[in-house]
């Protein structure tokens, strides 16, 4: 059996820790620091999307929603998904004017995805949107799911694979050996491998560094917001094309807040923290946009750290300074959705040192100056 | 307008928010005031933010609306020059012997200074979150404000443990605290078959305070474990240091116990259909139209716990957690205060010594008065403190909270939920190991409440389930807002 180590317990590590275990011939262990879902995986807003995708992600996406759609298959548990569709809503015609230019777009380069909507559609699409709403774009099958759920799932499905999940274990030095594998040094003691996958998010660059690699990247810590449960009034989640807002009731009846607004982060400590007077922009949003719920009371705010290289896109690559060290990190705050399609590219390009699912964009070199 | 204009108490609720203060005090309860009280005497600008409509706190509360009949908040509306007068107004009644008991008598001083201090004082006002740096957010009629401390006082004084018991959730049950404030705020007293259930010594005072004015008891079911005196014993020499609280609890005992039957019981259930209709002691049915429920109070540890580096100790006698601070009332987060029963049970007294001293070690952080100052005026504060005290061990070995591994499996703990202690037990039996994993198989604690209220029953469950102290179980990890606020009110943020 080869061995290969995959560094950092999130759901993007764990996901490439199933598809290389379930690879004929490998041996996977998985190294955490903390614990399993500490940080973003398990508290973000479980968006399930490919709409307003970044025109280089959505080939990946649009195969990730295939696997989420049989996700149950994958990892034995339905992880909470619910494909009860994503809008992004228009609030002006200059808005309308932008969703039409983004959907041809879309449609230009073959996918078919998305769909604009007009205003009789959104209305009947969320009873409750607010009048002035005029449109949107509409993805129907996409959805939402459980993140903390869902990383429970690929835990046990992981481990059930043969993945052995070693919590609090921190790396603290990466390097090649005389026999060419990688060796990977922790406060618990080393470990040899002939593959290792840098999958450890926001602290992903600091392991790449201790690779000898700089990849320009930064932090995130986007917040969130959960009410106390509501009578049901909405089944997509749903954007604003020009404001920042994720926004959708979960199954309980919470409704769960966010779309992107930055707190405080402290990479050192690993903790971050909420700041109020920015997220009282996320409540005005979603209180514009959802009158109904301006009485709801907030029962609890939290945010999740991650990683954000400077273009908001995933590194997805082997190391150019180690090589047989492969990065997946810098998700940028969506890549819940991608999880299972990055994992099962990582995984491949680890056993064969190649795949065919579309990741090419996602290189590091992209941030080279060419000489 | 001098510091001294800006900052008076009368002018509550139509003042401009500033953007800074120099201290803030969180709580208008015995520490607050004083804490309040003594700042102001040092120059610093103070605001207190208080939950309730009038100063003065659980054990204070609403004492000027019952010494003054309205008087006193009348006149102080107008200013600060006929504070002075309705402060008089109050000692006047005081020294004419129109107040029956020590502790109104206390509240009243403290508030008649607090309301002279020139403190800026905003009632109905709630707290629900501190960032670090000093950035304080609360409510305020439907609305969120925010204000930069120097420094802040934390005296949110202390909750009613929880005694979750077989339908305790009907409508008829409550708790004896709450039952308090009906009785301090509205003058309603007890009527048809009402119980008193469980132990401490305020199940004992409201039943002095009820049968006082007139109120109905139909008995006391006194829970408290056997042999608490024996446990007790070893502490009594110090306790006797203030014999004044013994004392007090004996007479209350006493008097109570003359008008009202008080029976040892080891298990306790309400019942009725969609409501109390009775209770079953020891299995004996007795018809019940309100049952009262206490098993002593705890420190309000809420705000301390979600402030990110404040360090929390584990009290194995009262079996509750208590923020970690040094003499002053310092936690290990600089400019972090706590004063009061928030940072350990002492009762009003030791609560206002403990504002006063904070206030002192605040003037001193901020360069208002040397440390020597500091120490010179504290020294007698301490003193008096420690005697105030000193019967704290005698009472808390005498109370044990009572044991969680007695609720019964069907027993309702997370009101919120409804989640029992069998389904925590087994979320145990499963792996878990604290409240925050007992969370994600259960939604316990995940409810409006946010685990306030069943926190410690939770909390004693699990440790209980587990077989180990308390201290070594995680609690629920506390986050701000730590009291609910609508998206409506923190909107209001946004401008």
């Amino acid at each position: 059996m080869k061995k290969a180590l995959v560094i950092g317990g999130g759901l993007h590590g764990l996901s490439t820790a199933l598809h290389l275990a379930r690879t004929p011939g490998w041996q996977v262990t998985l190294l955490e620091r903390r614990h399993v879902g500490r940080h973003s995986s398990g508290v973000n807003a479980g968006g399930v999307r490919r709409l307003g995708r970044a025109l280089p992600e959505i080939a990946l996406s649009v195969i990730a929603a295939e696997m989420w759609h049989g996700i149950e298959a994958l990892v034995g548990d339905d992880c909470g998904f619910r494909a009860t569709g994503q809008v992004k809503v228009a609030e002006s015609e200059a808005d309308m004017a932008k969703n039409h230019a983004r959907v041809a777009q879309v449609r230009a380069l073959g996918w078919t995805h998305e769909e604009v909507v007009d205003q009789a559609e959104v209305r009947r699409l969320l009873p409750a949107v607010s009048r002035h709403v005029v449109g949107a774009i509409v993805t129907r099958d996409d959805g939402s799911a459980d993140p903390m759920r869902t990383v429970m799932a690929f835990r046990r499905a992981a481990e059930q694979a043969g993945v052995v999940i070693r919590e609090g274990v921190a790396v603290t030095g990466l390097d090649r050996t005389a026999d060419g594998s990688i060796r990977v040094q922790t406060d618990q003691g080393e470990f040899e491998a002939e593959r290792v996958a840098n999958c450890a998010g926001a602290w992903a660059p600091d392991l790449a560094a201790l690779a000898g690699e700089t990849i320009p990247c930064g932090t995130k810590a986007s917040m969130m917001i959960v009410t106390e449960r509501l009578p049901h009034f909405v089944d997509p989640t749903v954007g604003a094309t020009a404001r920042a807002l994720s926004f959708k009731q979960t199954a309980a009846g919470t409704v769960v807040i966010g779309g992107g607004h930055q707190g405080r982060n402290d990479k050192v400590a690993e903790t971050s923290s909420v700041l109020f007077g920015s997220l009282a922009f996320a409540a005005q949003i979603a209180a514009q946009i959802f009158p109904c719920v301006a009485g709801a009371r907030i029962i609890r705010t939290w945010t999740g750290t991650e990683a954000r290289p400077p273009d908001d896109m995933p590194v997805i690559g082997e190391s150019r300074s180690l090589p047989g060290l492969f990065h997946s990190f810098g998700f940028s705050g969506h890549g819940f959705q991608l999880s299972p399609a990055a994992g099962a590219a990582v995984a491949e390009l680890m056993a064969r040192g190649a795949t065919n699912l579309p990741i090419a964009p996602f290189t590091q070199d992209r941030f080279t100056v060419p000489a | 307008m001098s510091v001294a204009d800006e900052w008076t108490a009368g002018q509550e609720a139509t003042a401009p928010v500033a953007e800074s203060v120099d201290l803030l005090v969180l709580g208008a309860g015995p520490a607050g005031m004083a804490a309040a009280t003594e700042a102001r005497a040092h120059g610093m600008r103070v605001l207190v933010l208080d939950e309730n409509g009038a100063p003065g706190g659980q054990v204070h509360r609403a004492v000027e609306a019952r010494l003054a009949k309205g008087a006193v908040e009348a006149r102080l509306a107008k200013g600060a020059v006929e504070a002075r007068l309705a402060k008089g107004a109050v000692e006047a009644r005081l020294a004419k012997g129109a107040v029956s008991d020590d502790q109104d008598k206390d509240g009243a001083k403290l508030a008649a200074a607090f309301r002279a201090s020139g403190a800026q004082y905003r009632p109905n006002a709630t707290l629900w979150a501190v960032e670090p740096g000093g950035k304080v957010f609360w409510s305020e009629g439907g609305a969120a404000r925010t204000i930069q401390a120097e420094r802040l006082i934390l005296a949110a004084g202390a909750t009613e443990r929880p005694l979750p018991i077989p339908g305790w959730t009907l409508p008829g049950v409550m708790s004896v605290g709450a039952a308090q404030i009906a009785l301090k705020t509205a003058g309603l007293v007890p009527e048809g078959n009402v119980w008193l259930a469980g132990q401490g010594p305020l199940l004992w005072l409201y039943a002095v305070q009820a049968l006082a004015k007139g109120g109905r008891i139909a008995g006391i079911i006194d829970l408290s474990p056997p042999g608490g005196f024996a446990r007790a014993r070893p502490y009594l020499m110090r306790a006797l240091k203030a014999p004044e609280y013994l004392w007090r609890g004996l007479v209350w005992q006493r008097q109570v116990k003359r008008a009202v039957q008080v029976t040892p019981a080891r298990e306790l259930r309400a019942e009725g259909e969609g409501r109390l209709e009775r209770i079953l002691v020891d299995g004996v049915a007795h018809a019940a139209d309100l049952l009262l429920l206490h098993d002593g109070v705890v420190p309000n540890t809420q705000v301390t716990r979600a402030i990110a580096g404040v360090t929390h100790g584990w009290d194995p006698v009262q079996r509750c957690w208590r923020p970690g601070l040094d003499v002053w009332g310092n936690t290990a987060v600089a400019g972090v205060m706590v004063a009061g029963d928030s940072g350990g049970i002492g009762g009003a007294r030791a609560a206002a010594l403990s504002g006063r001293i904070a206030a002192l070690e605040a003037a001193r952080a901020l360069g208002r008065i040397t440390t020597d100052e500091r120490d010179a005026r504290s020294g007698p504060l301490r003193l008096l403190r420690d005697r105030q005290l000193a019967p704290r061990p005698f009472l808390d070995a005498m109370f044990p909270p009572l044991p969680e591994a007695a609720i019964p499996d069907e027993t309702i703990l997370c009101r919120c939920e409804e989640v029992t202690a069998g389904r925590v037990r087994q979320a145990v039996g499963l792996g878990c190991l604290g409240a925050n994993q007992t969370k994600a198989f259960t939604r316990a604690g995940m409810g409006p409440c946010q685990g306030r209220i069943c926190g410690p029953a939770v909390h004693g469950v699990i440790a209980a389930a587990r077989g180990v102290e308390g201290g070594e179980v995680e609690p629920f990890r506390t986050r701000f807002p730590t009291k609910p606020l609508t998206l409506g009110e923190l909107a209001a943020l946004a401008g």
